[in-house]
């Protein structure tokens, strides 16, 4: 009798206490989980600070003295804090959104991400703003203390477009970012590699440490599908003095780029997301381990 | 007839090895490990391309920011200097960070570090042979690049004039002097735990710029500049590019003052520092290990 009431009693406070969770409210909660250890996570683990601003700016330092060398103008030191600053976007979202259900999958927490009544697209979007408010910390930090060491001075012409133009960059960087995550899930050790790979070319073709302008139009056209070279390009002609002299497009042209990127970056990883995980569970790949 | 058999293999099997057996036996099967490691992940063409991307797009990179600034003048001295420093480079990340990379490697991803550990082999020669399956992929990147840069970009080699002798003595001397410094980064990569993932970057990045790879050191604030002199790298990045193109290169003031002898000496120098510290600091750092238990340790990969 008394074991039943204690039995009762539990049910009853376990349905007040764990309510369950549906539609947006799960979606929502899912993001801000995803979302935590991301921010989190670098506060705990501090010295990761340390390395991903020292590392960019002994990077950046190298090709400032590369410019100062050939005595270039003044203004292409800034270039180059500023792509320094963005390829800190560009490894998150290769490392950490790209290669990240590749590393969930050598873990063993991927199955467990595809077994949750959540949305994997929630996970993705999560760890993506994870990654965005985590990295654009450090890229500040990159940008603060390179212009501060270089003596970088910046003629802002629009503040309201530079932060346009870096939101729409970052949507769409990290809209592309999600659509990579679902093809990486069909990859196994070649994903590491494959990441490695598209660090350099893409630092060459987006023009991280120069203008795209001076690419033949329809190589800086074809790599502007990347979204931080229509960033980069817009953001330079907006802060520096020569910036609109050597930018590729008008600024407005390419926010309407960026733009356009971004709806399309997210549709296509909605759809591909869907798809992969599909063909990965058909093929059996969801937990396969080949090293 | 089998128990013979038996009998002879064991006999066979136990016959002692001497030190020097072990280290080359550990040397060729590590290398060829290495080697498997880095190529069989992907078809033998397709591992070319991605072999060869990497680095022509870092050379590229380079090649553009000069030529915007100096409007295609690919004849100046500086672009050679600059040009060679970069692929010359190409070794110290490969040599020096895949040595040290074994580690990693074998610890948290293959999960193999142990078993390694404890079979019959000479480890730091193992971890030595972990690295020349880079070493040929690098050499294949170097040899690449200063071929686009001679085709392509009017890069001013004269192969008759260039000091054969000089530039593989160069070669051998550093990549020897790299293998030691990536055997002590390797050590150091036993002790560390969550720092392991940026360290070789952080040495090769540091590197990079304070060896006057890609600008002569003289572009460095003054107070920088004597950790360039102070590293092999410097001595030897500036014998490669006086053994390619001699009077081009001794041209810049920084070290224009030594001769190849002097300069070949302070490296050798160096090389033997540098063996001598890497037996010293890989013994204490496999002896802390052991005692911290690191050796088995995956802090989840």
């Amino acid at each position: 009798m008394n074991q039943s009431r204690t039995s009762t009693d539990l049910q009853t406070v376990l349905r007040q206490e764990v309510e369950k969770s549906a539609g947006w409210r799960l979606f929502i909660q899912t993001v801000i989980a995803r979302a935590y250890p991301r921010i989190i996570g670098q506060q705990r683990e501090k010295s990761w600070m340390f390395f991903d601003i020292f590392l960019p700016i002994m990077a950046v330092s190298a090709y400032v003295f590369v410019y100062r060398a050939i005595q270039a103008p003044e203004d292409y030191v800034g270039f180059v804090i500023m792509g320094g600053a963005m390829t800190a976007f560009w490894m998150n979202v290769l490392w950490s959104m790209s290669s990240q259900l590749y590393w969930e999958k050598e873990t063993g927490n991927l199955a467990l991400y595809i077994m949750a009544p959540n949305s994997m697209m929630a996970i993705l979007l999560g760890m993506a703003l994870g990654g965005i408010v985590a990295t654009t910390l450090r890229a500040g930090v990159i940008v603060v203390l390179g212009s501060l060491l270089f003596r970088v001075s910046y003629a802002v012409v629009s503040f309201p477009q530079l932060l346009a133009v870096f939101i729409l960059a970052m949507v769409a960087l990290y809209g592309m970012g999600m659509m990579f995550a679902s093809v990486y899930l069909l990859l196994s050790r070649e994903a590491w590699h494959i990441s490695n790979l598209a660090q350099e070319p893409v630092y060459l073709l987006s023009g991280f440490y120069f203008p795209i302008k001076n690419f033949n139009f329809w190589v800086a056209l074809g790599a502007s599908v990347i979204p931080l070279t229509l960033g980069l390009d817009a953001m330079r002609q907006l802060a520096f003095k020569t910036g609109a002299s050597l930018g590729f497009l008008s600024v407005n042209m390419e926010l309407g780029i960026l733009l356009g990127l971004s709806i399309l970056f997210l549709l296509a990883a909605r759809f591909l997301l869907r798809y992969m995980e599909k063909l990965a569970i058909r093929e059996g790949r969801l937990t396969e381990s080949r090293r | 007839m089998s128990s013979v058999n038996l009998r002879t293999t064991s006999s066979f099997s136990l016959k002692p090895e001497s030190r020097l057996d072990v280290m080359i036996r550990t040397f060729r099967l590590s290398a060829w490990l290495g080697w498997q490691i880095e190529s069989n992940w992907a078809d033998p063409f397709l591992f070319a391309i991605y072999s060869l991307i990497k680095p022509l797009a870092g050379a590229a990179i380079l090649v553009v920011m000069y030529s915007v600034i100096t409007r295609g003048d690919f004849d100046s001295p500086i672009f050679p200097y600059i040009y060679l420093g970069n692929a010359f480079y190409m070794y110290v990340g490969q040599v020096m960070t895949g040595i040290s990379w074994a580690v990693i490697d074998d610890r948290e991803h293959y999960k193999t570090l142990r078993y390694v550990y404890v079979s019959p082999i000479h480890y730091p020669t193992y971890l030595l042979g972990r690295g020349v399956a880079r070493f040929l992929i690098a050499s294949i990147s170097v040899v690449v690049t200063i071929l686009f840069g001679i085709l392509f970009l009017r890069l001013q080699i004269d192969l008759a004039a260039v000091n054969w002798g000089l530039l593989l003595i160069a070669l051998i001397v550093g990549v020897n002097m790299l293998a030691m410094m990536g055997l002590i980064l390797a050590s150091v990569m036993l002790l560390l735990v969550h720092h392991m993932w940026g360290i070789g970057d952080a040495v090769a990045s540091a590197l990079y710029l304070f060896s006057g790879a890609i600008f002569p050191l003289e572009v460095l604030p003054d107070f920088l500049r004597p950790i360039g002199y102070i590293m092999p790298l410097t001595y030897w990045l500036e014998l490669m590019r006086r053994a390619m193109v001699g009077e081009v290169a001794m041209a810049f003031p920084t070290l224009a003052g030594y001769s190849n002898g002097q300069l070949m000496g302070i490296l050798i120098g160096m090389t033997v520092a540098f063996a001598l510290l890497s037996g010293v600091i890989f013994r204490f750092c496999e002896r802390r290990a052991k005692e911290r238990g690191l050796f088995d340790i995956v802090t989840n990969y």
